[in-house]
């Protein structure tokens, strides 16, 4: 018989040692549930304290009184009557500006009673309460808003409304939204794909088909790897120092013909971004090709393809959902990214949507980072609209990715 | 005297070493392969038999440390001389691998891309159903052809590989264990498949299933690894497949197929 078997444990032995191992294997796995749970726990607080800001009371006054400019209710007031108003009471300075900004005529009826309560009867905010306050406190608040402020309306008010997202920047938080921001951010992500998808992909498949396993190439994907880990304001700088500076020409549009613009434009910024997700969509690239098993590239090379035609009719319709998922997540990791734009040299305030990749621009971070810094507590309120807004952006850019992971499962 | 014309063998091998960087995994091998014949290629495990196929249509070439001296004959010419085109042998020398391999795509794909890719310029239907017929397989999926070939049974795809490799119009077909991973019956198919085949290629087969081996060849090679330990592989005796089962120069041939060996 088998010697050895004697020195496994028989009997009582076996019992302790079994009950030993199920203890410790039971506290490792209290331990790993403790770090679920505050993984969670955190992320609740994330996102309860911006939903938190971005709802509440606010206690309002008009500084000018509405009968001062019509006898009417202000939301019965058409089209025309809310133009005569304008016309009648701006300055002619600001109207002509405002007409050449956008003709008064063409205005839509809400734009124009937008225009009319922030340039006339001009809403002076008192003061903002969290969401939470204004529900458990609500009767305290109401007592202290009458006391304080006794002209003041208060009104339970969501800052996160369609108006938010569609109207531009303003100076006055009421009338503030996120459009001119949300637009910069598609713009930047949009030129950042299209930089970088392509550079990224090519360079995947050169280091995956092609490159032979020297030592310059390994040098390579050491720094590949390592450029992924780079923090991003040094992207920024190089984006200043490359893109706004040394390719001005080019970046600002003055080769193009495009006069009124410096090097700091959608394009430069959008170029820094796809620079600082190349290093990631590479990466990811090169995992999707990897993943295309070596028996379909035996395959192909077996009825006499070239290594061209094996790459292009095989690895890479194979690996192509895979490198679409990996960018789209580091395109998502883009939109979020605040450093690198203000170096780049993001502009604070700009009402007028971008129009092309020479405008100067603004990206949703940047608006959330401006307002944060304001001292008025409104302001804190849209700015936890705007996250959530970019956190619902982040949301459906992930779920696009996964979707495309699952709809397109491996066939191999 | 160079380049002397031997039509009648459908690859000559002269004095052939392959390496894997320093280590000779296969050492001199001489053999000639009989034209529209089943040559089978026997021998124990890591003898190097998938080496030596491989060689024959150069896939070795995707193994970066490898390479080979001495000659491998197509027609007189020399596979790994320096004006042949890699792409060029494997149109020539098609491969069927140990797992069946088919591409991700449509059944009828699967036969077309590679005449397409090659130029091909005749009717793609009729390459299609002929390459299918070829491979006995063409009752079974004439309709559907239009559907995944991962749809098939291991069996069925095997013989889409086979169909797969004769549209491409070989002379030659390699085929490295094509059995090992299929059923007994779906392994009397390919078996059979290889008796007509041959009327028109020449089949090199690596197996490690004597039965078979004795069933489906006309030659055998016993490779084992030298004697001197140096654990490189060699092809130790070479003749026709009768002779290897029932009348063996060698003592290790012998004793190897009737299952002595180890
Ligand atoms: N890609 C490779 N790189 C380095 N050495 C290799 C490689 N492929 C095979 N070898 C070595 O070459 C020798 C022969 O291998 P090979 O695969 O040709 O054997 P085989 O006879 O086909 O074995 P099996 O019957 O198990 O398939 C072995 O020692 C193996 O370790
Ligand atoms: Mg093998």
């Amino acid at each position: 018989m088998n010697p050895n078997r004697d020195h496994y444990p028989k009997g009582e032995a076996l019992h302790r040692s079994l009950s030993r191992r199920y203890r410790s294997a039971s506290i490792w796995q209290t331990l790993f549930f403790s770090a679920l749970v505050i993984a969670i726990l955190s992320l609740a607080a994330l996102l309860y304290n911006v939903v938190d800001g971005a709802f509440g009371y606010v206690a309002f006054e008009y500084k000018n009184d509405p009968s001062e400019f019509t006898s009417k209710a202000l939301d019965d007031l058409n089209k025309q009557e809310l133009l005569d108003i304008l016309t009648t009471n701006l300055s002619s300075g600001a109207f002509k500006k405002l007409d050449n900004e956008k003709a008064m005529e063409k205005r839509s009826k809400s734009d124009l009673y937008t225009l009319v309560l922030e340039r006339l009867i001009q809403i002076d905010t008192k003061q903002t309460w969290s969401m939470t306050d204004s529900i458990f406190r609500s009767s305290e608040i109401k007592a202290e808003v009458a006391k304080k402020y006794p002209d003041a309306k208060l009104e339970f008010r969501s800052w996160l409304t369609p108006v938010f997202l569609t109207t531009p920047m303003s100076s006055k938080a009421e009338f503030a939204g996120v459009r001119t921001a949300i637009l910069g951010s598609l713009w930047m992500v949009g030129i950042a794909i299209l930089f970088a998808l392509p550079i990224g992909t090519g360079a995947a498949i050169y280091l995956q088909e092609y490159a032979s396993k020297n030592f310059l190439n390994r040098v390579i994907q050491t720094n590949i790897n390592n450029l992924a880990g780079v923090p991003s304001i040094v992207y920024g700088m190089l984006g200043l120092a490359i893109f706004v500076r040394a390719l001005e020409p080019f970046t600002s549009g003055s080769m193009f013909g495009v006069t009124d613009s410096n090097g700091r434009t959608i394009l430069s910024a959008g170029l820094t971004m796809g620079t600082l997700v190349l290093p990631l969509i590479i990466i990811n690239a090169q995992e999707a090709i990897k993943a295309v098993p070596d028996s379909l590239r035996q395959a192909a090379f077996g009825v006499g393809a070239t290594r061209w035609q094996t790459v292009w009719h095989h690895v890479l319709p194979n690996a192509l959902p895979g490198i679409l998922t990996g960018s789209i997540l580091a395109v998502s990791r883009a939109i979020g990214e605040t450093a690198p734009l203000i170096v780049v040299g993001a502009s604070t305030f700009i009402s007028l949507d971008p129009e092309g990749p020479f405008s100067k621009f603004t990206a949703l971070p940047i608006q959330i980072y401006q307002w944060t810094t304001r001292a008025q507590s409104e302001f804190h309120s849209i700015a936890a609209s705007a996250i959530i807004v970019l956190l619902i952006l982040l949301l459906s850019l992930n779920a696009t990715a996964v979707l495309l992971r699952n709809r397109v499962q491996r066939k191999y | 005297m160079e380049n002397i014309q031997t039509p009648e063998y459908a690859i000559e091998t002269k004095n052939l070493f392959i390496f894997y960087g320093s280590f000779p995994a296969v050492s001199e091998v001489n053999m000639r392969i009989e034209k529209q014949k089943v040559t089978a290629i026997i021998g124990p495990s890591g003898c190097g038999k998938s080496t030596l196929l491989r060689a024959f249509n150069r896939m070795n070439d995707f193994v970066p440390s490898s390479y080979v001296t001495g000659e491998i004959l197509l027609q007189g010419q020399n596979l790994y001389g320096k004006d042949i085109d890699p792409v060029e042998v494997r149109r020539k020398i098609g491969m069927v691998f140990q797992k069946p391999n088919p591409f991700p795509k449509s059944i009828y794909e699967n036969i077309s891309w590679g005449a397409k890719i090659n130029g091909f310029k005749g009717n793609m239907d009729e390459l299609v159903e002929q390459s299918l017929r070829g491979a006995a397989l063409w009752e079974e999926v004439k309709d559907k052809l239009k559907k995944s070939a991962y749809e098939l049974s291991g069996g069925q795809q095997q013989r889409l590989c086979i169909a797969r490799t004769i549209a491409i119009q070989p002379e030659i077909i390699l085929m490295d264990e094509p059995a090992s991973a299929l059923d007994p019956i779906s392994t009397l198919r390919i078996e059979e498949l290889m008796q007509e085949l041959k009327q028109n290629y020449t089949i090199i087969i690596v197996t490690h299933n004597m039965q078979q081996a004795a069933r489906v060849s006309d030659y055998t090679a016993m490779m084992m690894l030298e004697k001197d330990g140096s654990r490189s592989g060699t092809v130790i005796e070479f003749s026709e497949t009768k002779k290897i089962f029932t009348n063996p120069k060698d003592k290790r041939t012998e004793d190897y197929v009737t299952g002595r060996f180890g």
